[in-house]
């Protein structure tokens, strides 16, 4: 049953106050209500991960979260995991890989599963990361399975945007195809210990080289084996939003918002039987439907 | 429903849990595996993280009459009462009462059709929608099997 927002209020006042409960039913009441909520905290400190499926992003985070709390941090992880278009459940499997992360009170994780939100889960993760950072987490990141375009623009969401690669696959090409290279803040190549990461690692880099004025590192970790972890956090520490950043969520929380209007509009479901029909063409589609939305439909 | 799947102490046989996970995944739920070796404390603070409505705990290495009821302690101390917790994997049918007494609502062994933990899933569901006793914190009395 989705809350009304003063309750939504109400939750964000006992959550601040450290109660555990309230944060996570905020968490869930931001992820399922029909109005989202804006909240806006001055402090917020997000780190976006993706990657491509098995190049050991959860591990990293795992790591990550483990170093940052020993330091003293509060760190709040939101793992994004697909909705199965068949049966329309998930299976959220992200914590099993990050060790460390069941430590104490320092320490809040939360899967979501993509599908469960009126209008797709995007325009969600900005105010959920808000809330967190109100409530007092100092660290926050968002983990994706950098698979599709609207995957990679939930990472594009966050201030900073690592992106992890594992040592043989190749599939930083993707990621360059999807736009994701340029995006990304920092880059690791996961999986050191295996052979061909420096080669991978070699690889990026002579793709980044292209543009002259293009400084960014590619840093050689093993989440497996704790190495190089030190140096990455350090990296993401001092790496400072670029510039354009907040033009580029701007830009992503108009169009996830936008996506959102459109996927939940009643007539949705209609117009498209009716381009199935061939009763209607794709403009005069858009039309019928902005015409609505501007009648407050 | 939000489902939580965890393991409690220190056996490392996960197969039934997963394919338990699996099974819910494919009837519409949202599943949550906790991995391995988890404490009480940590699964009740999983169930809150994750605001999960339902815990499914296996276990295949004796413990689960002293872990089992811990952690039901621990959701009702945690303002969890709601939620509502079945049990699966090698417990004797001598500590059934035990956990039935704890509020668990279900225990599934060796050989159980997935249909079957669906079915309690969706009875559960039922109860709750009811206001029908079935979270660990309300009144015992009524279990599946």
């Amino acid at each position: 049953m989705a809350l009304e927002l003063s309750e939504i209020d109400d939750l964000l006042r006992r959550a601040k106050s450290g109660d555990r409960r309230s944060l996570s039913r905020l968490m869930t009441e931001i992820s399922e209500s029909k109005t989202i909520p804006e909240f806006h905290s001055k402090s917020i400190w997000t780190l976006g991960v993706t990657g491509p499926p098995g190049s050991g992003k959860s591990t990293l985070i795992g790591r990550l979260t483990k170093y940052w709390s020993d330091m003293g941090e509060s760190v709040a992880v939101l793992a994004l995991d697909p909705t199965s278009p068949v049966s329309g459940g998930s299976f959220l499997a992200d914590r099993i890989r990050m060790e460390g992360i069941d430590m104490g009170e320092n320490v809040f994780v939360r899967s979501i599963a993509s599908g469960n939100s009126p209008g797709g889960i995007s325009p969600r993760i900005w105010p959920m990361c808000h809330a967190l950072s109100l409530c007092g987490w100092s660290r926050i990141i968002v983990e994706t399975v950098g698979t599709g375009q609207s995957e990679f623009r939930i990472a594009a969401l966050a201030e900073r945007l690592l992106l992890v690669d594992g040592p043989d696959r190749g599939d930083i090409i993707q990621a360059e195809k999807a736009g994701i290279l340029e995006l990304a803040d920092i880059i690791a190549v996961n999986k050191s210990d295996l052979p061909g990461a420096s080669l991978a690692a070699q690889s990026i880099r002579t793709s980044l080289n292209l543009s002259d004025d293009d400084s960014r590192e590619v840093l050689l970790v093993s989440a497996l084996g704790g190495t190089g972890i030190e140096t990455l956090a350090s990296k993401i520490e001092s790496c400072e939003p670029q510039r354009g950043r907040n033009e580029l969520i701007m830009r992503e929380l108009l169009i996830s918002e936008w996506d959102s209007i459109l996927l939940s509009h009643p007539e949705i479901d209609d117009v498209i039987q009716k381009l199935c029909d061939n009763s209607i063409t794709i403009v005069e589609a858009i039309k019928s439907l902005r015409t609505s939305i501007q009648n407050g439909g | 429903m939000r489902v939580v799947i965890a393991k409690p102490g220190l056996d490392g046989h996960d197969r039934g849990a997963k394919v338990i996970a699996r099974a819910l995944r494919d009837g519409g739920h949202d599943v949550i595996y906790t991995g391995l070796r988890k404490t009480p404390s940590d699964i009740v603070r999983i169930v809150n993280d994750e605001d999960a409505e339902v815990l499914g705990l296996s276990t295949l290495s004796g413990a689960h009459d002293s872990l089992i009821p811990k952690i039901c302690d621990g959701l009702r101390d945690g303002k969890l009462g709601g939620v509502i917790v079945f049990a699966g994997g090698i417990i004797p049918d001598r500590d059934l009462e035990l956990l039935y007494n704890s509020g668990v609502r279900a225990v599934f062994g060796p050989g159980t059709p997935t249909s079957d933990v669906l079915g309690f899933l969706e009875e559960a569901m039922q109860r709750k929608q009811n206001n029908d006793p079935i979270g660990v914190g309300d009144d015992l009395g009524w279990h599946w099997n």
